[in-house]
């Protein structure tokens, strides 16, 4: 049985149907291309320099150029029905919709009320107070959370007892070792 | 109990992997193919969101994304990169080669294939421990003085929530591809039914796909 196909077609038997079967030289030489498109990554990022947004974008291009050689070759996207085809670029539409509706408010803010773009800067985890947040605490380690969650239960009026002992553990945990 | 390529079977002379509620193995693998491009739809979005999260984060704090990616090694990514990359190669050479018959020349393939996300999954491991040693954590975990911007957990908590869903992907993916492996060897798939691999090899493109864009957003910034 013949394993090489030229054309797109599958074969319309009732009982089974013939596989489109690429060359071997289509997936060595789409596989290389890929090695090379990550070495180019690497290269351009760590050693050209274009500016944050020209670095980003050529970064951002060339990683779709990979993606569409994974796409359309390893996934047959190319050859199969276009069906698969369209399904997948609504995927993309719709999540370049959702980014780019979102960043569009992201990067607004704050053009009407000025007030209301002030960045974070003592994050309260679980209302905690500045001084008992154990990352404002972070050169300290864990004698300031420890401590800090003990104090913490005389002052904070609706505060969980279980939050406290919660970070009183949490940084032993993390610097177990 | 014959598995292999023969259409004679018990009722009808169909193929034995065809589903009754199909017309022919044609329309089965269309339908089948399609089910998985709609899945793989979802998991676009799945990510998509978290990209999306990124991209939020990355314009409220653009000069610590730029310190904080300093503290992961790009080599461990690099190389992550291109065994990710062979992976796909080689799935899809099992494919192919299920196309052609040939069960064991899958069999050695989808075991490469295998292979190259275990050594995924190990880089990962160091990667994410060096990471632990320097206290660089996730959100309310994070311990280190020195990365040099505001709120550094937010880079760590992207990094870590984006790498951990992708690395849970690639165990899913590689149950999956385990599962085809065993089948593949007992000689159920043949070029009239192959497409279960199919559908395994459009998944773990799409694995590669998202870490294809992972890599440069979280170790090639600026």
């Amino acid at each position: 049985m013949s394993t090489e196909h030229s054309t797109a077609d599958h074969g319309h038997g009732a009982k089974g149907h013939h596989p489109h079967i690429l060359p071997l030289k289509v997936y060595m030489g789409v596989g290389s291309a890929l090695f090379i498109l990550t070495g180019v990554t690497v290269g351009t990022a760590l050693f050209l320099n274009l500016g944050s947004v020209g670095n980003f974008v050529l970064a951002m291009i060339i990683a779709t150029v990979k993606a569409s050689l994974v796409a359309l070759f390893f996934m047959h996207l190319l050859y199969d029905n276009k069906i698969y085809l369209t399904i997948f670029i609504g995927a993309l539409v719709f999540l370049s919709i959702f980014i780019l509706f979102t960043m569009a408010d992201t990067e607004r803010r704050g053009d009407i009320y000025p007030a209301q773009a002030i960045p974070i800067e003592h994050p309260t985890i679980y209302g905690l107070q500045p001084e008992n947040n154990p990352i404002s605490h972070a050169s300290h380690g864990e004698e300031g959370a420890a401590h800090g969650g003990d104090e913490s239960h005389g002052t904070d009026a609706g505060h969980d007892a279980a939050d406290s002992d919660d970070h009183g553990e949490t940084p032993a945990k993390a610097d177990g070792h | 109990m014959d598995q292999s390529a023969s259409a004679d079977h018990s009722h009808g002379g169909h193929h034995p992997k065809l589903a009754h509620h199909f017309n022919d193995m044609q329309q089965q693998h269309e339908s089948l193919k399609m089910g998985v491009w709609l899945f793989l739809v979802t998991e676009i979005l799945l990510f998509g969101g978290l990209f999306c999260f990124y991209a939020i984060y990355r314009a409220m704090h653009p000069e610590m994304f730029v310190n904080a990616h300093e503290y992961l090694d790009v080599r461990m990514g690099g190389i992550n990169t291109l065994v990710l990359i062979f992976s796909s190669v080689t799935v899809a050479l099992a494919i192919r080669s299920v196309q052609q018959n040939k069960s064991k020349q899958a069999v050695t393939y989808l075991a490469i294939t295998l292979v190259c996300a275990c050594v995924f999954l190990v880089i990962k491991y160091f990667e994410y421990q060096a990471k632990f040693e320097h206290g660089l954590l996730p959100g309310k975990y994070f311990r280190n003085a020195d990365v040099v911007g505001t709120d550094p957990q937010i880079f760590f908590s992207v990094y870590f929530g984006m790498t951990g869903l992708h690395g849970l992907h690639v165990i899913f993916g590689m149950v999956f591809l385990t599962f085809l492996l065993i089948q593949t060897h007992r000689g159920v798939y043949s070029s009239e039914y192959y497409t279960p691999v199919e559908m395994g090899g459009l998944y773990w493109h799409l694995v590669d796909l998202i870490w294809i864009y992972l890599f440069p957003l979280l170790y090639l910034i600026g």
